[in-house]
């Protein structure tokens, strides 16, 4: 239960005391009578098959319990029936990628565990590999599947004929989440198979119906806590192999079992955001009228699990063009299977579409923003339909005014002072404003408190703190007299946290809990001849009632077959660019949020700014290597890959256009924790460009490419 | 520092032990007996006896006696041993400071420290920051500010950001960013983290 003290203004996180003072538990922190640790043992080729598999040293070793891998088959009753997605782990002696888990060791204490786990030795019959995405494009014998269908609007390939045109490659490289929380989970199996488990992730729902259908129990016997989630940045979006191994651990041995992956497993195992190589070519009249757009992708999959994503949806209906054709292919290479990463698709199509307009707009000679406003779409021409609410035009006016656009020139290099050169830079990010469907409980006491159930989670953005504004202010009870429960998987349903949908899906559940709330005692009020303006304490005690409560779904109505409904963002980035040693300092950033009402303004400003920091990364540092000879990554710690630090990150002005939008939901709030990311990594790579004219179409934009 | 000497006699006579016990549970032991053995807390007399040393150690103003194995690292100890869970696991190798405690008052990586190294020593852990519910400035401005997200990194950044203070490195944003970059926040509330610790500060309080 979220606890809710010392709130000093009703914006502050509503589980704040909790995070300063250690208070708050993630899965691994809970204490189980008889707990054991596990660690995972994994493959050290990169593709084959396991010919042997020596675990007698592992399980002599003190303190060991049990080894479980494929020799002997822990109970999964799904798995049973061969082949098939998802991996069946310790069904298969089938090598998919390196360091993928084959076997998991099971001790007393985590020290014991790791000890055996490094006494497990494999044998292997290796067959041929690749990891590397450029090499399989190039090779037409490997192995492409179709992501999406292919779009087309008006004339194909425009663009060839356009009076002014540019055609360029843009490639991003592997990233890895890399949220602060190590993965894993603690599974406890009980008799008669109930089983908990404590675990990292953005859906309990989803957790509990993964494992009711591996090993083939009732939903019900599964309860799944997951009150806090150390980042998630859609990593924990699925219950990857390695819980369904700790759970036939437990299962297995019969008591509870935890494991916490290490973070070089951290990039082999819970997915990663998938390099990707894009081709576009855009067309324009010699006034700057958009007439051509094509943009052509390819996203890196896995063997044995397909993964897709947006990467090219934004080129659809983000500018007004009548013509337009893209096309979207993944090609499996042999990694472990990625999953969505903050953005998702969409922020890496936007890197190449938002550069190639910055690109487009500097033959043209005309200001990138200029070139964008003139190309600003009345209505959604992929859907045909008006957008519910873009206020795109005022959104640039406001970020210009604040970064000092008026300053820029035109002519790249044209600001330099001493060895730095300045450069600012724009781009436009995206997204879906989803709303799905959700269960909520309210339960309102004689106590003058709110308690609100739903099974969702909160991985950062401050679920129980929006929603807990949401309350506050359509039954008038102070924040802190409002409690948000959930992360747990017997409250009201509710989907996954990811696709920004959180506050719009269970905000609206929420509001509707809360109207229906107002009306019961509206009417417990003139039923009992109490004035309509009482309050509800007074109404509840007249009645004699300790509490009422309502329990409401809510999803979307027709509106949305009516309307493009999307959140927008842009950012706006100045930096400096050192002549002699390429190293690229941001001396500003202003992103500008075009998400609707803001519900939250504390949270949500936060949540712009983590976006940005994320960009950062996106942009400056963040490659996850690998050594295509090994299959294997070379820089999987916190040391060699580099996440943004403290003084990478200079000052961020948010800027909210704060418009509701009563077709999204009844708050009139867009989601945002995507849009606060996507496109920012091209605002930094035109900033790049237009400081020193070097235009970088491979990320991350490191000194040697800039000095190259 | 240790002789060569005592290392190789002391290392000698535990791994004799462990081979000739490794020896005997081969000969002797099938898996489920072993599993038995386990269950009998064998192997933790055995332990007990050979392989773990005595330690003291004084978490947040509380004498702890321990025995431990000598691998165990300081933040292992104080997470599942101690159940101290607000130090955190990010890492385990001193790149990204979820795991910063202070030790004699110095801010320090605890999963580079081994725990039998701390020996007599003072451990200050984020639940020893507070005095019961009135939170340290530096808590009240991090919450104040928003310097987190998931809060997962808060323990390490706020431990971190005391002693930013109190070593004299908070004097300008530019030098808080730097004595706090070790202090990895994937969420990104760097600038949020800087606010804070810029209002401790200049607030004066007694950190």
């Amino acid at each position: 239960m979220m606890e809710n003290r010392i709130l000093k203004d009703e914006n502050d996180r509503v589980d704040g005391f909790l995070k300063v003072t250690g208070g708050a538990k993630y899965f691994a922190e809970y204490e189980l009578p008889g707990l054991t640790y596990g660690v995972l043992v994994t493959s050290t080729i990169t593709k084959g098959k396991i010919t042997s598999l020596n675990t007698k040293e592992a399980e002599k070793a003190p303190g060991v319990i049990a080894v479980l891998s494929h020799l002997n088959k822990p109970s999964a009753p799904a798995y049973e029936q061969e082949g098939g997605s998802p991996m069946k782990i310790f069904y298969t002696d089938k090598i998919f990628y390196n360091g993928q888990p084959i076997a998991i060791v099971v001790a007393n204490t985590f020290e014991r565990a790791t000890y055996a786990a490094s006494l497990v030795k494999a044998t292997y019959a290796k067959e041929a590999f690749n990891t590397d995405l450029e090499k399989a494009l190039k090779d037409t014998k490997a192995k492409k599947l179709q992501g999406q269908p292919d779009y087309k609007r008006g004339t194909e390939n425009a663009y060839k004929t356009a009076e002014v045109k540019i055609e360029q490659e843009y490639v991003l490289p592997i990233e890895t989440h890399n949220p602060m929380e190590l993965h894993g989970i603690i599974a406890d199996w009980r008799p008669a198979n109930k089983v908990t488990v404590y675990a990292k992730t953005q859906g309990v729902k989803a957790t509990q119906g993964t494992i009711a259908n591996v090993f083939k129990i009732p939903i019900e016997n599964i309860q799944v806590n997951s009150e806090f989630v150390g980042g998630g940045f859609g990593m924990a979006l699925r219950t990857w192999p390695l819980e369904i191994a700790t759970v036939m651990a437990s299962k297995h041995i019969g008591k509870p079992v935890k494991l916490v992956i290490t973070r070089m497993q951290m990039f082999t195992m819970v997915g990663n955001r998938p390099a990707a190589i894009q081709k576009v070519g855009l067309g324009a009249t010699k006034d700057g009228k958009l007439t051509g757009i094509t943009h052509k992708a390819f996203g890196e999959s896995s063997t044995y699990e397909n993964f897709t994503e947006g990467v090219v949806n934004m080129a659809k209906f983000m500018y007004q063009c009548d013509n337009v054709n893209t096309s979207y292919t993944i090609v499996p290479v042999d990694l472990g299977v990625p999953i969505w990463m903050r953005g998702p698709g969409e922020a890496t199509g936007a890197f190449a579409l938002e550069s190639a307009i910055d690109e487009l707009a500097h033959e043209l000679d005309m200001d990138p923003l200029d070139f964008r406003i003139k190309n600003d779409p009345e209505m959604d021409q992929q859907k045909n339909k008006p957008f519910s609410s873009k206020n795109l035009k005022e959104a640039y006016k406001l970020g210009a005014d604040k970064i000092g656009w008026s300053k820029r020139k035109n002519k790249p290099g044209s600001l330099v002072e001493g060895s730095w050169k300045t450069g600012y830079g724009v781009s436009v990010g995206v997204f879906n404003a989803n709303r799905g469907k959700a269960s909520v409980k309210g339960i309102l006491k004689a106590d003058g408190t709110l308690v609100l159930q739903s099974a969702t989670s909160d991985i950062g953005p401050g679920t129980g703190t929006g929603m807990g504004l949401i309350a506050s202010k359509l039954l008038n009870i102070p924040t802190s007299k409002i409690t948000f429960e959930l992360g747990d998987s017997s409250l009201p349903p509710a989907p996954s946290q990811g696709g920004s949908a959180t506050l719009s899906t269970i905000g609206s559940a929420v509001n509707d809990v809360c109207v229906a709330l107002k009306s019961t005692i509206a009417e417990l009020a003139a039923n009992s001849n109490m004035d309509a303006t009482s309050k509800f304490v007074d109404v509840l005690k007249k009645n004699n009632l300790p509490s009422i409560e309502v329990t409401k779904e809510s999803q979307s109505g027709k509106e949305r077959d009516s309307y493009s409904m999307y959140s927008f963002s842009i950012h706006f980035v100045q930096v400096k660019v050192h002549s002699l040693t390429g190293v690229v300092k941001i001396s500003k950033i202003v992103s500008v949020g075009d998400s609707g009402k803001i519900v939250s303004p504390k949270t949500a400003r936060s949540q712009m700014v983590g976006g940005a920091v994320g960009g950062i990364g996106m942009a400056l540092t963040e490659e996850s290597i690998l050594d295509h000879r090994y299959g294997r990554y070379i820089n999987n710690n916190f040391a060699d890959y580099h996440v943004p630090v403290n003084a990478d990150v200079p000052e961020i002005e948010v800027i909210f256009i704060d418009k509701p939008d009563y077709l999204v939901n009844p708050m009139g709030a867009k989601g945002m924790g995507e849009i606060a990311l996507i496109g920012f990594s091209a605002a930094l790579a035109n900033a790049v460009f237009n400081a020193t004219g070097k235009r970088i179409r491979k990320l991350p934009i490191t000194p040697d490419k800039i000095l190259a | 520092m240790q002789s060569s000497d005592n290392k190789k006699n002391s290392g000698d006579s535990r791994r004799d032990f462990l081979k000739k016990s490794s020896l005997i549970t081969a000969v002797a032991l099938t898996p489920a007996v072993a599993m038995k053995a386990a269950e009998s807390q064998a192997d933790e007399r055995f332990a007990a006896l050979f392989e773990k040393i005595p330690l003291n150690i004084t978490v947040n103003n509380k004498a702890y006696k321990a025995s431990i194995e000598p691998r165990v690292s300081l933040l292992d100890y104080l997470r599942e041993e101690l159940h101290l869970t607000g130090t955190k696991k990010g890492c385990d190798h001193g790149q990204c400071g979820a795991c910063t405690v202070h030790v004699d008052g110095a801010r320090v990586n605890s999963c580079l420290s081994l725990a039998v190294m701390n020996e007599g020593k003072k451990i200050t852990t984020i639940e020893g920051l507070a005095k019961g519910e009135e939170l340290h400035p530096m808590q009240q401005a991090f919450i104040k500010h928003d310097g987190f997200q998931c809060g997962y990194c808060t323990s390490g950044q706020i431990m971190s950001a005391v002693a930013c203070v109190r070593e004299g490195h908070a004097n300008s944003r530019a030098e808080i960013s730097e004595y706090m970059s070790g202090n990895i926040c994937r969420c990104g509330a760097y600038p949020n983290i800087v606010d804070a610790i810029v209002e401790v500060k200049e607030g004066g309080a007694n950190v």
